[in-house]
């Protein structure tokens, strides 16, 4: 095993630290609650010459993704943060650097969008952006976070890919909540990212390529079809990468965690740091004999459809926890359920389990444990008796 | 660096032909004119627009220059990443320094408007990056629509002339003055007629070795409603009616006149030639001219004492 | 020339254009009406054509104006119209006094 520290960190911490011992070559950022204690701290250490990234203290997060784009094309290493509104700001750009195939590394520290205006945790910004054709990979703890920063630049720069990263936490929640982190040795580090080998620069002035051309209707659809590819070729590449880190540092990754899912009848499926609580839940309904499982999916882009498919196939009902809607979609569901809903149904024999939603957490409300227990409840008698009852149901909501 | 037209008529062009600009347009005459008095290694980002669209159509590339494009708003932005790139690669000593000069282009439409505060960042964080506007007074490439660089009754076709009112309404931001307040090392207003006085202001950009900012105007056969043969003799009429004065600013304080016209001729000489003012000259609009002129003669004695001519 | 009918795998990634200034081989020669001629005999190399054409289409060698690229001329007449010298001799092709670069209908030349 590498060798490592532990330390009591914040998410936020732990990704500036993955920044610091990554030292890309150029970071141009913003601060946003909650991630600003990612730019701020890694601000320092740029003051302090711990790395030797160029920092462009942007005007903007539309600027923050228009200067990584510039950079990256340059052909070095790029990072940048953000949350909620900034993220929407640089929307545009977003789609940019993934068309233009750049592999930037952006850590998200997830946060409701406006209006009205709220700083605390929710899905709606990242989820906003599922479609920009970046890779969606979210984190539990701060522990995760830091992980999936390091094996970010590993996923986006590699030559099958070169597509760009979103690396998602919660905000406050384990963006500023201090844990118990392991921090790799910045050597290991090192040896584990490798350097990049970009495919071509703008900085090659003796072999001047164009970048950014524009399509007419003759090549656009190739280009898309040439992303779409991309990103269906991820999930072998992020589980190679996982593994690998796995070896390193004893802590394995891969598409999704399953929990006491080998006999589970019921089952919960949540993002993120929910995903901790609802094992407690579980762990103590578990004790009372009740068959119930939890899939926590750690890659949301590419969507691991028939993974997923495959994991519930022996599941008679599946609760979904969404903490963000999809305005106007089916039932007003959330991101998470209706991809779920899609694979059950592309990728499934018909007799896949009974879906349903809940909407949780919005706008940084408290998800407790009786929550949870309450949608397990749910789904038990779901299970029993065989109706399904509302399709969208909310958790912690004043009704 | 002295311009000698017989030898630089010689160099392999930095912009090639075939691009797709329209006949007579003073865009790719602008740029020619400026990559070709510049001799050290360039790279340029360039903001959606004409220029853009004419000289990237995929598969084909007019640029023998690493180029970049990547949204309407952010080419100075994308030009001060790929700048820090360059500076952190080589202060790494991951590349070798290869004195390259970083060039940002857009229209008077993403600049004057929509990159405006992409463009101020970069300058107040000081990315060496020479920005140069092609400015032809409207967003030309949706097809001729106000900008905030459009002057006083122009007809454009979001400022039409209609029955009651003459064209655009408001004056022009004054941008190259707002540039020049960042205090950045060289600002400039050029025209592509006076071509070495735009070649050399290429060249002092370069030598400034800081931000720096070109305000070239830059007339459009389509929407100023000109023959494409008279592009040049146009961008002289803004400059001798001094519609179009052409000067400099070091550091944000340092003002010099370029030229002076002998005789300032009235304005009405440079908007007879565009059809874009051709509803001026009736009874019901005349007094536009009137008030245009009065605008002109304003910010030229401004500018005179700027510049310690009076 | 590039590859107009690539398919979604053969098509550069991102849309990158490797061959730098290959719209050298996208002829736009045939937007044009009317053709610059220019007196050769009379044309004194002044290079005023070549630093106005917005299309690079003044062909120079050796410090001499040697040609149009009617490939890429446009026929936009900017050159006629700057050309600074005025001939001494009727134009050798128009038989016109004026300018050295003159400007000729299109439908005046073979293949129209």
């Amino acid at each position: 095993m590498a060798k490592s520290t532990v330390m009591a960190l914040d998410g936020a911490k732990a990704v500036a630290n993955a920044m610091r011992q990554i030292n890309p070559d150029v970071v141009a950022a913003y601060p946003i609650t909650p991630q600003t204690e990612i730019v701020q701290n890694f601000s320092q250490f740029v003051a302090d010459g711990l790395v030797d990234t160029e920092f462009i203290p942007v005007e903007s997060e539309h600027a923050a993704m228009s200067a990584c784009i510039g950079a990256s094309a340059a052909g070095g290493r790029v990072m940048t943060a953000t949350a909620s509104a900034g993220l929407a700001l640089m929307w545009e750009v977003v789609y940019v650097a993934a068309s233009m195939r750049l592999p930037i590394v952006m850590s998200v520290v997830n946060r409701a969008l406006s209006a009205p205006l709220n700083i605390h945790c929710d899905h709606s910004d990242s989820m906003g952006a599922r479609d920009a054709g970046w890779i969606q990979i979210y984190a539990e703890t701060a522990q995760e976070a830091y992980d999936n920063t390091l094996q970010a630049i590993r996923i986006a720069e590699h030559p099958d890919l070169r597509v760009p990263v979103m690396s998602m936490q919660d905000g406050f929640i384990t963006g500023h909540g201090v844990e118990r982190v392991e921090i790799l040795d910045d050597e290991e580090v090192k040896k584990f990212i490798g350097t990049y080998q970009p495919q071509h620069s703008l900085l090659d002035v003796d072999h001047p390529a164009t970048y950014g051309a524009w399509d007419f209707y003759d090549f656009y659809f190739e280009h898309k079809r040439q992303q779409t590819d991309a990103l269906s070729k991820a999930m072998p590449i992020i589980v190679q990468v996982g593994e690998e880190y796995g070896k390193l540092t004893g802590r394995r990754y891969g598409i999704f965690d399953p929990y006491e899912m080998d006999d589970a009848e019921v089952a919960i499926v949540v993002l993120s740091s929910t995903a901790g609580t609802a094992r407690t839940v579980i762990k103590a309904l578990r004790q009372k004999g009740i068959k119930i499982g939890l899939i926590k999916p750690r890659v949301f882009r590419p969507f691991p459809a028939q993974e997923l498919t495959e994991a519930l196939k022996n599941v008679k009902v599946v609760a979904v926890l969404d903490r963000s809607i999809a305005f106007g979609a089916m039932g007003g569901a959330g991101p998470l359920f209706l991809e779920l809903c899609a694979a059950l149904y592309a990728y499934g024999d018909g007799r896949g389990p009974q879906v349903v939603d809940y909407i949780f957490g919005l706008g940084g409300r408290d998800v407790l444990p009786a929550y949870i227990e309450r949608a397990a409840q749910d789904i038990l008698h779901i299970a029993e008796t065989g109706e399904r009852g509302d399709l969208v149901r909310y958790l912690g909501l004043r009704e | 660096m002295a311009i000698k037209l017989k030898e630089l008529a010689g160099i392999e062009e930095r912009l090639t032909s075939g691009h797709r600009l329209c006949a007579g347009c003073a865009e790719s005459i602008i740029i020619r004119q400026i990559v070709n008095a510049i001799e050290e290694p360039i790279v340029i980002a360039t903001a959606t627009g004409c220029t853009e669209i004419a000289t990237s159509v995929y598969p084909w590339s007019s640029w023998r220059v690493p180029w970049i494009h990547s949204a309407f708003e952010n080419a100075a932005t994308t030009a001060a990443g790929a700048e820090a790139m360059y500076r952190s690669l080589v202060r790494q000593g991951k590349i070798e320094d290869k004195n390259i000069k970083f060039l940002a282009i857009g229209g008077d439409g993403a600049t004057y408007d929509i990159g405006l505060q992409w463009i101020s960042g970069v300058f107040e964080r000081g990315h060496k990056v020479i920005y140069i506007c092609l400015n032809n007074e409207a967003y030309m490439n949706t097809g001729i629509q106000r900008s905030s660089a459009t002057p006083l009754g122009a007809h454009t076709t979001t400022s039409p002339a209609g029955e009651v009112i003459p064209g655009k309404t408001q004056w022009r931001k004054p941008l190259t003055k707002i540039m020049a307040a960042h205090d950045i090392p060289y600002v400039a207003q050029a025209s592509p007629h006076r071509w070495r006085d735009l070649m050399e202001k290429a060249q002092k950009a370069v030598e400034a070795d800081g931000p720096a900012f070109l305000n070239v105007i830059s007339p459009c056969p389509r929407g100023w409603r000109h023959d494409s043969s008279l592009s040049i003799e146009v961008a002289k009429m803004a400059v001798e009616t001094c519609y179009w004065p052409l000067y400099e600013v070091r550091n944000g304080s340092e003002w010099t006149l370029n030229y002076k016209p002998k005789e300032k001729l009235p304005v009405t000489e440079w908007l007879k030639m565009q059809g874009r003012f051709r509803h001026l000259f009736t009874p019901q609009f005349e007094y536009v001219i009137e008030e245009l002129q009065a605008k002109v003669d304003e910010e030229w004695d401004k500018l005179l004492a700027l510049c310690g001519e009076k | 020339m590039p590859n107009l009918e690539a398919t979604w795998k053969e098509a550069s990634w991102g849309g990158v254009v490797y061959e730098a200034g290959n719209s050298v081989e996208y002829i736009t020669g045939g937007w044009r009406s009317f053709r610059p001629i220019r007196d050769m005999e009379q044309c004194t190399h002044c290079m005023i054509c070549w630093v106005y054409c917005p299309d690079s289409a003044v062909l120079v060698k050796d410090g001499k104006v040697v040609g149009f690229d009617y490939d890429h001329c446009k026929g936009c007449g900017i050159c006629a119209q700057e050309c600074p010298v005025n001939v001494k001799e009727p134009h050798e092709y128009t038989g016109q006094m004026g300018k050295v670069i003159q400007m000729v209908p299109e439908t005046e030349f073979e293949g129209w």
